[in-house]
């Protein structure tokens, strides 16, 4: 099968013998948030999760939400980031995420266009289940646009194969029953979903809600082959973090990821992607 | 006009299939981590409706616990004044001042068969609330309830009520800090606990099985209205069904029992907040339906007097009785609604909840206008006692 804009270069570096860092950002939360993405490409940033903002992110927590309203307060709109977005010129894929009003709102055959006129490789719709895809998951094919379905530890097993099988780009593993947030410490239905999604499945998985220090990202990719952080990096940057503030943040991820990868890798593949930190 | 005569086609207002689609509203849009718990209730929801034990068990409750049935009483001075024949609906005579407890019964049954410890909900005037926090004290489960904190100011006496009956009010900051900011909140925690938390919606949306269910459990306001009716007027069935709209539960209950018939079934919503009359296609708290929504897709607030009319959607089997032409949805202002109120009060002795006075409000210039021809038979759904409003009412009157 041929594998898209976003799962192509994933798999590549996961084959390399990489674990998948993907941090995430609410488009428009400041004036120059694109140095955000810069930033995290300069990081090593195997993907970037790019917020479309809603007014209503019903499975989101406190801090995406409040990061959510603060960009809307701002104006921003998905047209004007995703306009935004097409001047930066970044060698990570994009992966947006919004919620499906958004998409309802242009039809999902427009939606998914504007996306790809934005260069963006990959969308994920965290209120739209395997159920109610199937429109979106026709535009997005046609389009070339990877849609990333989510797998909670509460899916049964035949509905987990089905979701890894439509899944394009990867299989978003949510690591707990509850909203995104950070917690102390990386929830147990972590490690057995990621099982699970990996019986019947070689998409690459990554992990996310509640993950935010080296730890618990290094304890998330022993199974999974990657982690998305999202709430501890819109904390900070609410709290007023800069793009090298939050770059610094996820270098620390990085090389712990990497670290990893070479007490358990071998034979030893040298990082000699741009920016990728040493 | 002839009687009982069918003026729908088969399908509606019935059971809307495993995808939960009425026509192309409805359906599942929850995260993945919801699905299963929805399924769950669909399934449990799809056997005890069958089971005469479960039924006998809720019709039980129904009549020992809410008083149904509730009467239907005509409006005489006011019918004399409009021109018409008024006939009203009393579900402001149900246990607890509203409608609502009637759903409410249903789905807290359904909690404790499916072995659910705990009820979680959301909560708009508080009417809902308050259901939720009798029936939660009845059958002995602990129960949290998510309400706006502008609700929470201005529903003062229903947060008390709640907070009396032993349930536990979490106000929510978040927003507008209404009704659509408390169900995001229920949704979030429901997340979080759906092995043991019950989320008890209260009205005819949310994710599939709730639109349909809630209209089930409320359908026993038509079943019995209808029966009342044939009783009442000399053509068994009214001219009109007149109920107000927010989610549109005592509306779709009502229709339910009149949608195969002659009758032209009227939703009233409020003028900020007209889902079905003014919204346009979108997805929101796990359903496909009509909300009020800008140019880029982002959910508006709604402003009413009537803290339960405060959302911004409607239920998607109201925008499929839109799209068919089979009910059609009119709103009104809040100015009318504090005049509807204060002459129901005056003329029958009746504070409606300014929910209910929506319905009322139509019908006043609907009479005044022509657009209800002198003579014409009404029946109105009145969802609930005025108590609630009687600080908002104090302010204006």
């Amino acid at each position: 099968m041929s594998t898209g804009l976003l799962e192509s270069p994933l798999r590549a570096r996961r084959d390399g013998g990489h674990k998948l860092l993907m941090p995430y950002v609410t488009g428009g939360i400041t004036p120059g948030w694109t140095g955000y993405l810069r930033a995290f490409a300069a990081a090593g940033a195997d993907a970037i999760e790019l917020g479309l903002p809603f007014s209503d992110p019903t499975l989101d927590g406190a801090t995406i939400q409040e990061a959510s309203d603060a960009a809307l307060a701002r104006g921003a709109t998905a047209h004007g980031i995703l306009a935004e977005v097409a001047e930066l010129r970044l060698d990570v894929p994009l992966v947006a995420s919004t919620y499906y009003n958004l998409v309802l709102r242009d039809g999902p055959a427009e939606f998914c266009r504007a996306l790809r006129r934005a260069g963006v490789a990959g969308l994920i719709v965290p209120d739209l289940p395997l159920d109610e895809a199937g429109e979106l998951a026709d535009a997005a094919a046609a389009t070339g646009v990877d849609l990333v379905l989510l797998a909670s530890p509460a899916t049964p097993q035949r509905r987990l194969d089905e979701i890894a099988r439509r899944s394009r780009g990867f299989v978003y593993a949510v690591s707990v029953m509850g909203t995104t947030g950070e917690r102390a410490a990386l929830a147990e239905p972590a490690a057995a979903l990621t099982e699970r999604i990996k019986q019947g499945s070689d998409r690459p998985v990554l992990l996310g809600f509640g993950i935010s220090t080296p730890e618990q990202a290094v304890e998330a990719t022993r199974r999974a082959d990657g982690v998305v952080i999202g709430t501890a990096i819109m904390r900070r940057i609410l709290d007023g973090a800069a793009p090298d503030d939050v770059g610094a943040y996820l270098t620390g991820l990085r090389r712990a990821l990497d670290q990893e990868c070479d007490e358990t890798r071998w034979p030893a593949t040298p990082d000699t992607r741009r920016g990728t930190a040493p | 006009m002839a009687t009982g005569v069918l003026a729908t086609r088969p399908g509606v207002m019935e059971d809307p299939g495993e995808r939960g689609r009425f026509g192309e509203y409805g359906g599942l849009y929850v995260p993945e981590s919801l699905v299963a718990a929805c399924r769950e209730v669909e399934a449990a929801f799809r056997e005890a409706r069958t089971d005469p034990a479960f039924r006998e068990s809720l019709a039980e409750s129904l009549a020992l616990h809410v008083g149904r049935p509730t009467p239907l009483t005509p409006a005489r001075r006011l019918s004399a004044e409009l021109g018409v024949t008024l006939l009203l609906k009393r579900e402001d005579l149900a246990h607890t001042g509203s409608h609502k407890i009637n759903n409410v019964l249903g789905q807290a049954l359904l909690a404790l068969r499916m072995g659910r410890t705990r009820l979680i909900a959301e909560t708009g005037a508080g009417q809902h609330g308050v259901a939720v926090a009798t029936a939660a004290a009845l059958l002995g489960l602990p129960a949290t309830v998510f309400m706006g904190e502008r609700d929470v100011e201005r529903q003062g006496l229903n947060v008390f009520r709640m907070r009396m009956l032993g349930t536990e009010v979490v106000p929510v900051g978040t927003g507008s800090r209404t009704l659509k900011d408390a169900t995001s909140e229920a949704m979030r925690h429901w997340v979080a606990d759906t092995e043991e938390a019950y989320y008890c919606v209260g009205s005819v949306i949310g994710p599939n099985p709730y639109p349909w269910m809630v209209r089930e459990f409320q359908r026993v306001i038509g079943d019995e209205a209808r029966e009342q009716c044939a009783g009442a007027l000399p053509a068994a069935v009214p001219d009109y069904v007149v109920a107000c709209v927010g989610g549109g539960s005592n509306a779709a209950g009502t229709f339910a029992g009149f949608v195969g018939t002659s009758a032209r079934l009227i939703g009233v919503e409020a003028e900020g907040g007209a889902g079905a009359a003014r919204g346009s296609l979108g997805v929101l708290h796990g359903f496909r339906s009509l909300f009020l929504q800008d140019d880029h897709g982002q959910i508006t607030e709604a402003h009413s007097i009537a803290a339960g009319l405060d959302y911004p959607g409607v239920g998607p089997e109201h925008a499929h009785l839109r799209d068919l032409g089979r009910a059609r949805y009119v709103t009104v202002s809040d100015e009318e609604v504090v005049d509807a109120a204060v002459r129901l009060a005056r003329a029958e002795g009746i504070v409606p909840a300014l929910e209910s006075a929506h319905a009322v409000a139509w019908v006043i210039r609907a009479a005044r206008t022509g657009e209800l021809p002198p003579g014409a038979t009404v029946l109105l759904t009145l969802s609930g006692r005025g108590d609630k409003d009687i600080s908002t009412l104090k302010e204006l009157v």
